[in-house]
């Protein structure tokens, strides 16, 4: 269409909406291969463990904290969505959703310093 | 239908809010240093109650993945609404397969 | 008139559908309005310029267009507001976003209008001048919440300003369904059953993501945002009793 840019999407409750979206295709992408992983292990230990080991390289690991990342931002976006339907308006969701992208980005911090 | 679906996304929502809690809490377990893949499952197999928790979880996250991406693949895609139905009951059929086939794995090898 | 303190380069979409933006150099004055700009430019410049507006004072809902980005009242919003450098800056308006262009800034507001019926936002009445005039008490949270929402003067920011409309072409979108909620909270309305029904069907209120980009929008301070949620919680209840067929 005409209009160039939508200045209205640079809000943050926007942004929450469109991370909450990505974040669950991302993940709704990334369970099939969490669930053929750890099917692995279905005839016994040795190739769960291969996998796990394989996993311990530090490319692997910062997409694990990635991952972290995207289910904690869609769990606290998801619940943003729950209060709004369920409960009485609250005026500071502003603020509550950018405390959310950054809870989401210190539990995935300290799994990335965790595992290295 | 809408309603049943929204229905069904709001509850496996909130059903699965505190089972990602715990998983998160799982996930930094397992993932210290020096676990292994015996370790992991020496506390899984025969444990009815990972079977149970896991395979909750799974039934939610198959349900709430599908009708989710449903709704992206009929906004943001050209497929029909019918077809962007199929594709989310193919998707929601997978991860439910795939899901129990790694809970099997997981609980009962 | 104010005296011209400086000169604006405002460019105005110009065509259908397809066409293209234009550019014009007007008067900057005091308190100038974006209207005042789009008035200006049809009565000196180019008599060709089609566009809306009736009130211009912010009652009416006509002059509703979309200012560099945003659907804004173009006679409530100061040229000095949208237009960052005193001297000089850029101006740029186009017609309303997700309705069909009819010429330059005038959109074709019908789908908009048909949504508002669609979504049964029309008064039913349940008794007859024979019945006793009913009491309604404003402070009730059901009248306070119809109160809330009923200032809507159908100027289509919302409509202009949602996703997923664009999304979406079945989503009824904000207003329509704000009305329906100040009638779903009003208990002279005897057509609750199948305005629960019309909301509750594709493109109704479950489409809803939301975004709130209709609440941040609103020139009157409205919430579709908490009336669509609202008309869920309803339909989702109502679903539950089997009062509504899917």
């Amino acid at each position: 269409m005409i209009a160039r840019q939508f200045k209205h999407r640079n809000s943050a409750l926007w942004v929450a909406a469109l991370v909450h979206r990505l974040s669950g295709l991302a993940l709704a992408i990334f369970l099939p291969l969490h669930f053929l992983a750890l099917g692995l292990a279905i005839n016994g230990a040795a190739k769960l463990e291969g996998f796990l080991r394989w996993s311990d390289q530090p490319p692997v690991k910062l997409a694990e904290s990635g991952l972290v990342f995207l289910l904690t931002v869609h769990l606290l976006g998801g619940l943003r969505v729950l209060v709004i339907e369920n409960f009485a308006w609250r005026d500071r969701q502003k603020q509550l959703a950018t405390l959310a992208a950054a809870v989401s980005a210190l539990v995935a911090f300290v799994f990335l310093v965790r595992v290295f | 239908m809408n309603v049943q679906l929204y229905v069904w996304q709001r509850l496996t929502a909130a059903l699965m809010a505190p089972l990602v809690i715990v998983h998160l809490a799982v996930i930094f377990y397992a993932t210290r240093q020096g676990m292994t893949a015996a370790d992991i499952l020496s506390r899984t197999q025969g444990s009815p109650a990972w079977a149970a928790f896991y395979g909750i979880f799974v039934a939610a996250a198959a349900i709430h993945a599908s009708i989710g991406v449903r709704n992206i693949l009929s906004e943001w895609s050209a497929l029909s609404e019918r077809r962007a139905g199929l594709c989310a009951i193919v998707l929601g059929a997978a991860l439910a397969l795939l899901g129990f086939r790694a809970i099997t794995a997981l609980v009962l090898t | 008139m104010s005296e011209a303190i400086s000169e604006l380069s405002v460019s105005l979409w110009r065509g259908g559908r397809e066409g293209r933006f234009e550019t014009y150099t007007v008067p900057r004055r005091q308190s100038q309005t974006v209207l005042d700009v789009v008035s200006f430019v049809q009565r000196h410049i180019d008599p060709t310029l089609s566009y809306r507006f009736a009130c211009r004072v912010g009652v009416c809902g006509s002059c509703a267009m979309t200012v560099n980005g945003k659907p804004r009242w173009t006679c409530r919003t100061h040229v000095s507001k949208v237009v960052a450098k005193p001297v000089g800056g850029r101006l740029e308006i186009g017609p309303l976003e997700n309705l069909p262009v009819i010429k330059d800034l005038t959109t074709d507001m019908a789908e908009f209008f048909e949504k508002w019926q669609a979504a049964k936002g029309v008064f039913a009445p349940s008794r007859t001048r024979r019945d006793a005039i009913a009491q309604i008490r404003p402070d009730t949270p059901a009248r306070a919440a119809a109160n809330a929402a009923i200032e809507c003067i159908n100027c289509g920011v919302c409509y202009a300003g949602c996703d997923t409309v664009r999304w979406n072409s079945s989503y009824l979108g904000p207003a329509a369904l704000t009305r329906a909620w100040t009638l779903v909270n009003d208990e002279r309305d005897g057509g609750n059953a199948a305005r629960l029904q019309a909301v509750a069907a594709a493109g109704g209120c479950h489409a809803c993501h939301s975004h709130q980009s209709c609440q941040e929008l609103c020139p009157q301070a409205l919430n579709p945002t908490a009336a669509i949620a609202g008309l869920k919680r309803r339909t989702a209840a109502a679903y539950l009793k089997g009062e509504i067929k899917t």
